[in-house]
């Protein structure tokens, strides 16, 4: 093995050494590192990555890069570490130290490199090192912030060289923060870290936090420095940490107007307790799983876009599948409320079990558009993640056209006025029926569309609408039968009021003093928030 | 009238030919194994799997012949995620099919809820699953892991420097008995490593919980207390996508933050992009990315078998191949399938695993297995960076709880006692 490899390295230094000497040292780093990589340890691994780092070579980044992504391969035969890539069916292999053409060989031979977290850790950081001068300011800025998470004393001087360099100022800023986490940490005179320690109070983010805890131990004027940084952040988050639980209030409210509003037209309108409602949520989900196949298959390069079609797609089979029903089972049971509940239970037990003989039980994959996935953080570290945020957006849209519906279309005027009093309406003209089975469907296709939105939140499984039910039914009682702005209220109202109570009582308690009081609130105002009002009421 | 009458004798007759055809078939040439799985409700996407594997197991040993020269017939039944039925469901599996052996349930309060009628009927339960111990029947084969046999090599793992050193713990489960128990051994066992209660988060939430903005915020503000910190999840079931889709959305990496968990495997990444949660891990005693020639044919095997390429494989799957090639061993070695036999035959029945090695049936009605850690790939499969170099025996009582640590179960002679802190006869 280490003759190989000073064989190995001798040929290389020969191929440099017509290429000139500078680049001898380098190259030692680099070949160096690389036999390091091959090792079994990981801790001589780590070794072999701050090898690697400390190189400064522009080889060294493709390496650590391709290790990053797992396409790095030790050769069985000779421990050489090389480049390999799956190219359909054939595996391509280039030593990385060479600019040489991939050259096809046996998988078999080859086994790739193991990566832990301590090594992905520790690769970022090395690649920080060796990106902070690149053309790119987003790899500038990923930089910094790889060093600022592994700060070692010996990135000073680089860090000073590409602060006077940089000219953009938010990677400015990140470069700063690194500067000051490594001066922070390093072992320089006490008042060099001190005015570092004080630099870091200015960011206060989670992981300057997370920084100065670790320097907050012991007694030291440093500890104290960073004690005192530490406790002035704290008190800055407070306030957001207060907008973040309001976001998130907001959010959960917002999925829980999606899965109620649907049954706010169905029970809360036409009085229908309809247990299915969440098995139709549930196809909603599953409709976004077949759409997003068919881009999969089509129209790879639209995926992004698979949502918008889901949307109508999921309000057609939703709305037909509940048009079905109420032809085929519930305008029976018209003013029978327990025996529609029966019947609707089965009925979901029934598409539950048809979607699990058809999609087979187990989750199906539902994508996240790109531009859903992430989150959107402040520099004092609160999360607004954007798929919530898109939720939110979407069902005020959902609610906003439902109302529009509702108040300026000549079905909404027949539906409200089939509700307020069926027979006068009927004397009208008014085809009760058709009607009837028309809200019907306009809630049913309403439930789906909130599944496309609950398939990227939870399991697109086929327990997805179980889980949904409870809650909606909560939202309409609470927030008073037959009223839109009521369930709009209601909604929010809950999600805010659980996400408060959530960090005290924990998950499980929360929802239980939600509940209590609930039933308090109902015994006190059996018709919800908003009551309705007037003749109707008594029909 | 007339006719309804008629029909309802007709039915009769048929039911009564029927029962007669069952009877005499449990007397003839077959040997009946029942499957004990949920294959509708919440737990069918878990078990639905495993009812394919005892199936395909059982069409395997058909092709080579049966056992002890007869045909060995599957019997399934659905419990349909309802516990009270697991019990109803077992007993007539016992009494009514005559079966032989069962193989069956997944999570512990289906399996304590079986207990009893096994333990009355004499009957032979194989359960597969990881489980939180402290327990030991003399009916049950426990062929999934033991807290020991995952919860704490996982720990350690995490806080040796490979795993980050970790100083600072979560614990995430969901509220039942399993997620409770081992979380109760695993922070005794971080007190005898000297953790502080204040370094120790515990929370629970309810079976199926979607919303995790809350939690994942909370882990992420205890996190940043200067201590390199670890979450150990014991979150069950469906509670497992919408959490980690939380967590990736947060943008909470494997480096800043490990989460380890016990009962995420690759059927339950199966509806999940897992390009954001490289590196975090799972314990286990099986991956389907080992590279193992038992493993490659078994793979093989269950494709085969469900006509689907895409399908994944687990480790209660593995415990299902280890479990009912015992049982197959111990039969045959017994010459019967009487269940006082094969009981006696079991013991230190040897079975190669899938990972390459030998599994082996203790006494205490646990398997020694070996145990792996693997982290998250981006192709949502798992890869290995630990494992133990031997086999774990697995304990069916905890050494980290106090009353449990002087229990020993042991179903042979002198102690012939699942929970005893004496044997029962004295030797002398």
């Amino acid at each position: 093995m280490f003759d190989f490899l000073r064989s190995f390295v001798a040929v290389l230094l020969l191929a440099l050494g017509l290429a000139g000497i500078p680049v001898v040292a380098a190259a030692d780093a680099v070949t160096d590192g690389l036999a390091g990589l091959a090792d079994r340890s990981f801790s001589r691994k780590v070794e072999a990555v701050a090898q690697l780092g400390a190189s400064g070579d522009q080889r060294a980044e493709t390496i650590l890069n391709a290790l990053l992504d797992g396409r790095l391969y030790v050769r069985n035969a000779d421990s050489a570490v090389v480049i390999g890539e799956e190219r359909g069916k054939a595996f391509l292999v280039a030593d990385p130290t060479a600019g040489a053409e991939a050259a096809e060989a046996a998988i078999a031979d080859f086994t790739k490199i193991t990566v832990n977290n301590r090594m992905r850790g520790a690769i970022r950081g090395a690649l920080g090192a060796l990106t902070l001068f690149s053309a790119d300011a987003g790899t500038r800025a990923a930089a910094a912030d790889a060093v600022f998470k592994t700060p070692t004393a010996d990135m000073l001087p680089l860090l000073d060289k590409a602060l006077a360099r940089e000219t953009d100022n938010g990677v400015k800023r990140r470069m700063e923060r690194a500067w000051a986490a490594v001066a922070a940490v390093g072992a320089g005179e006490t008042a060099e870290r001190l005015a570092a320690i004080e630099t870091l109070g200015s960011f206060a983010d989670p992981d300057v936090r997370s920084l100065l805890g670790g320097l907050a131990v012991g007694n030291g004027e440093v500890a104290q420095a960073a004690g005192l940084t530490l406790r002035r952040i704290d008190e800055s988050l407070v306030l957001w940490g207060a907008v973040g639980n309001v976001f998130q209030g907001v959010s959960l409210g917002s999925v829980l107007l999606l899965a109620a509003v649907g049954l706010a037209i169905t029970f809360g309108v036409m009085g229908v307790i309809n247990m299915a409602h969440g098995e139709l949520v549930m196809l909603g989900a599953y409709t976004t799983f077949v759409v997003q196949e068919a881009f999969r298959a089509h129209l790879p390069g639209a995926f992004d876009m698979s949502l918008f079609v889901a949307v109508p797609a999921a309000f057609l089979v939703s709305g037909l599948v509940g048009i079905a029903l109420e032809r085929g089972v519930i305008r029976f049971l018209y003013g029978r409320p327990l025996e529609t509940l029966l019947a609707t239970w089965g009925i979901s037990l029934i598409l539950q079990q048809l979607v699990r003989s058809v999609f087979g039980p187990t989750n199906r994959e539902v994508g996240s558009p790109s531009w859903m996935s992430g989150a959107y953080e402040t520099a004092s570290g609160l999360v607004l993640t954007y798929n919530r945020i898109a939720i939110i957006v979407f069902s005020l849209m959902v609610i906003g056209v439902i109302a529009l519906i509702l108040r300026k279309t000549s079905l909404g005027l027949s539906m409200r006025a089939v509700t307020q009093n069926r027979r006068m309406a009927g004397a009208m003209g008014i085809r009760t029926g058709r009607v009837d089975a028309l809200t019907f469907g306009l809630g049913s296709g309403i439930a789906g569309v909130a599944g496309v939105a609950l398939s990227q939140i939870d399991n697109v499984s086929p327990n997805l609408g179980q889980s949904y039910i409870i809650d909606s039914f909560m939202v309409v009682v609470f927030g008073g039968v037959g009223n839109l702005w009521g369930t709009l209220v209601g909604a929010f109202s809950l999600g805010i009021v659980n996400k408060f109570l959530e960090p005290y009582a924990g998950a499980v308690l929360g929802k239980i003093f939600v509940l209590i009081a609930i039933i308090l609130f109902i015994q006190k105002r059996p018709r919800g928030l908003f009551a309705p009002k007037g003749r109707a009421v008594e029909a | 009238m007339k006719r309804s009458i008629r029909t309802l004798v007709g039915a009769g007759a048929l039911a009564a030919a029927s029962a007669w055809g069952a009877g005499a078939q449990a007397a003839g040439d077959t040997i009946k194994v029942g499957v004990l799985h949920s294959l509708s409700g919440t737990m069918a996407i878990s078990e639905t799997t495993l009812k394919d594997t005892v199936l395909m197991l059982v069409d395997d040993l058909n092709k080579k012949g049966g056992l002890l020269g007869k045909k060995v017939e599957a019997v399934v039944v659905d419990p349909a995620s309802n516990w009270p039925l697991f019990a109803e469901k077992a007993r007539e599996l016992i009494s009514k099919d005559k079966v032989d052996v069962v193989f069956g349930c997944w999570t512990s309060v289906s399996r304590k809820s079986v207990l009893p009628v096994f333990e009355e009927l004499n009957g032979l339960l194989f359960y597969p699953v990881q489980y939180e111990g402290e327990e030991s029947s003399r009916n049950v084969f426990y062929t999934g892991a033991a807290p020991n046999q995952q919860a704490i090599p996982a720990v350690d793992y995490l806080m040796g420097a490979d795993g980050g050193a970790a100083k600072r713990w979560v614990l995430l489960g969901t509220d039942y008995v399993y997620p409770r128990t081992t979380n109760k051994i695993l922070r005794s066992y971080l007190h005898a490593k000297g953790v502080a209660d204040s370094d120790i988060m515990e929370n629970y939430t309810p079976f199926g919980h979607s919303d995790w903005q809350t939690i994942v915020g909370e882990v992420k503000k205890f996190a940043s207390a200067g201590k390199r910190t670890a979450v150990v999840s014991t979150i069950n079931g469906d509670a497992n996508v919408p959490f980690y889709k939380e967590l990736a959305n947060q943008g909470i990496k494997a480096e800043d933050i490990p989460v380890v968990a016990f009962s995420v495997g690759e059927e339950e990444l199966a509806g999940l992009d897992t390009g954001p949660l490289v590196g975090h891990l799972a314990a286990w005693n099986y991956f389907m990315s080992v590279k193992a020639p038992e493993n490659d044919a078994f793979i093989k095997k269950w494709h085969a078998y469900i006509k689907d390429t895409k399908r994944v494989t687990n480790d209660p799957m593995e415990a299902h191949y280890i479990g009912f090639n015992m049982w197959v061993q111990a039969v045959e070695q017994a010459g019967t399938t009487e269940v006082n036999a094969v009981r006696q035959a079991m013991y230190g029945q040897r079975v190669k695993n899938l990972t390459g090695g030998v599994s082996v049936m203790n006494p205490n009605h646990h398997l020694s297995k070996p145990v792996l850690i693997g982290e998250i790939q981006s192709d949502g499969q798992f890869e290995v960076v630990w494992n133990t170099d031997g086999l774990v025996v697995g304990d069916a009582w905890s050494d980290f709880i106090p009353e449990s640590a002087k229990l020993t179960a042991d179903w042979t002679f002198p102690w012939v006692c699942g929970n005893c802190e004496k044997p029962k006869y004295p030797v002398n």
